[in-house]
Formats: C-alpha cells, structure tokens, sequence
C-alpha cells in the first residue's frame, strides 16, 4: 500500500513506465480526477452541513454519525480518485487496457441505501 | 502544435477551477466552526485554511500559463489528500462538539 502512495508522489516514476501518451488523454484523465474529487468534496461539504444544520434527532448522536459518515466517505472518494488516476495514467502509457472499478457501483449502493434508512428514520418519528 | 479543436487545456483549466470552488465551499463552512470560542475549533479551522491555500497554489500552478500542457503527477495526489485532510477536520470538528 505504501508504495502505491508513494508511486503517486513520484513523477519520475510514473513517468518511467512505457511512453507518453498523447497529452489530451492524460489531461482527460485529470478531468475525470477532478470531477471525482468534486464529488468526494460535495460529500465533505454535506457531512459538515448536517453537522451544523440539522437539529438533534431523536436517536441519540444520529447527526454525528451521519455527518461522520459523510466525511469519512468523502476521504474515501478523494483518496481512490487519485489511485484511480495513477492507474490510468499508468495503463496508458504502457498500452493496457484501463483499469476496471467496481467503486462507483459501490458508492451508488452506499448513497442510496443511506438515503432510504433516512427516509425509514425520519418516518420513523425523529422529526 | 495545432489548435486542439476539443480544447482540451482550457476544459482542464476550468475543471481545476470548478473543483477550487467546491473546495471553497468546504472552506466556508468549516470557517462557520471558527467562532464558537473553543481553542480547538480555531486550530481546525486554521488547519483548513492551511489546506484550502495549498490548493489555491496548487490550482493556480495547474491553471495558469503552460501548467496544463505539461504533465505532472504531484498537483493531483496533493490536491486529493488537501481534499481527504478536509474530511478528518471535519471529523475531529464533530467529534469535538459531541457532548
């Protein structure tokens, strides 16, 4: 694990493997990390924003937990954009094929589910 | 070099941008948290001040001149881990408030 973190931070190490590819390709891929990054942000920023607007619920430390889980999936996005990036800067270069993910199908499962206890919770009489 | 008709450096310039905007966001919320008198929550939001300008730094590298035409790795992993240190201030921010 240590050495895939420490790949990210190597340029000359990912530059090392295989030849450039052609620089749009490499400056779509960015994009792609950005707009992933935006969405771990979004997550950051709902997490933050149940903190701080969400009256006390009636189960106890319910709105710290969802505001913890919020964050923490935030970090997690971020984090798996940037190995996600180094994986397909990497596959270019080196003419493979581009690395499969089952995290989006993941992420999608973990958004809805949360959403549906909410809405089970706020039925529930926490309101 | 010939014109990229998909303009793609310009479509990466504002990505960074968009993505700063969002950070901003971020910022702004946990700066809500700087004033409610407890040391720690000033320190957290100092912290994430702190993160916000690396990025700014880091935007304006990637977003200005010939940034985006070349290829560097250390602007995207730095960017992702300002992102995730956000999330663990927000974190101890919580935790910090849990009575």
């Amino acid at each position: 694990m240590w050495e895939s973190i420490k790949s990210w931070f190597d340029p000359r190490e990912l530059r090392s493997v295989g030849t450039p590819p052609d620089y749009r390709f490499s400056l779509a891929n960015e994009r792609t990390f950005l707009a992933w990054l935006r969405t771990g942000l979004a997550l950051v920023a709902g997490g933050l924003a149940a903190a701080q607007f969400l009256p006390p619920l009636r189960l106890a430390h319910l709105r710290e937990a969802l505001a913890i889980a919020l964050l923490l999936l935030g970090a997690a996005v971020s984090i798996r954009a940037v190995d996600h990036w180094a994986r397909t800067e990497r596959a270019m270069r080196l003419n493979e094929e581009l690395p499969a993910s089952r995290f989006p199908a993941v992420l999608a499962l973990i958004v809805a589910i949360g959403s549906l206890l909410l809405v089970a919770v706020l039925l529930g009489g926490a309101g | 070099m010939t014109r990229d008709p998909g303009l793609q450096p310009e479509r990466t310039r504002l990505a960074w941008r968009r993505t700063l905007l969002t950070l901003t966001a971020v910022l702004l919320l946990q700066l809500r948290q700087a004033f409610t008198g407890r040391v720690l929550d000033a320190l957290l939001t100092g912290a994430a001040l702190l993160v916000w300008l690396a990025v700014l730094v880091v935007t304006w590298h990637r977003a200005t001149g010939a940034g985006p035409r070349r290829f560097d790795s250390w602007s995207v992993p730095l960017t992702a881990l300002g992102a995730a240190g956000l999330a663990v201030l927000g974190v101890a921010h919580v935790l910090g408030g849990v009575q």
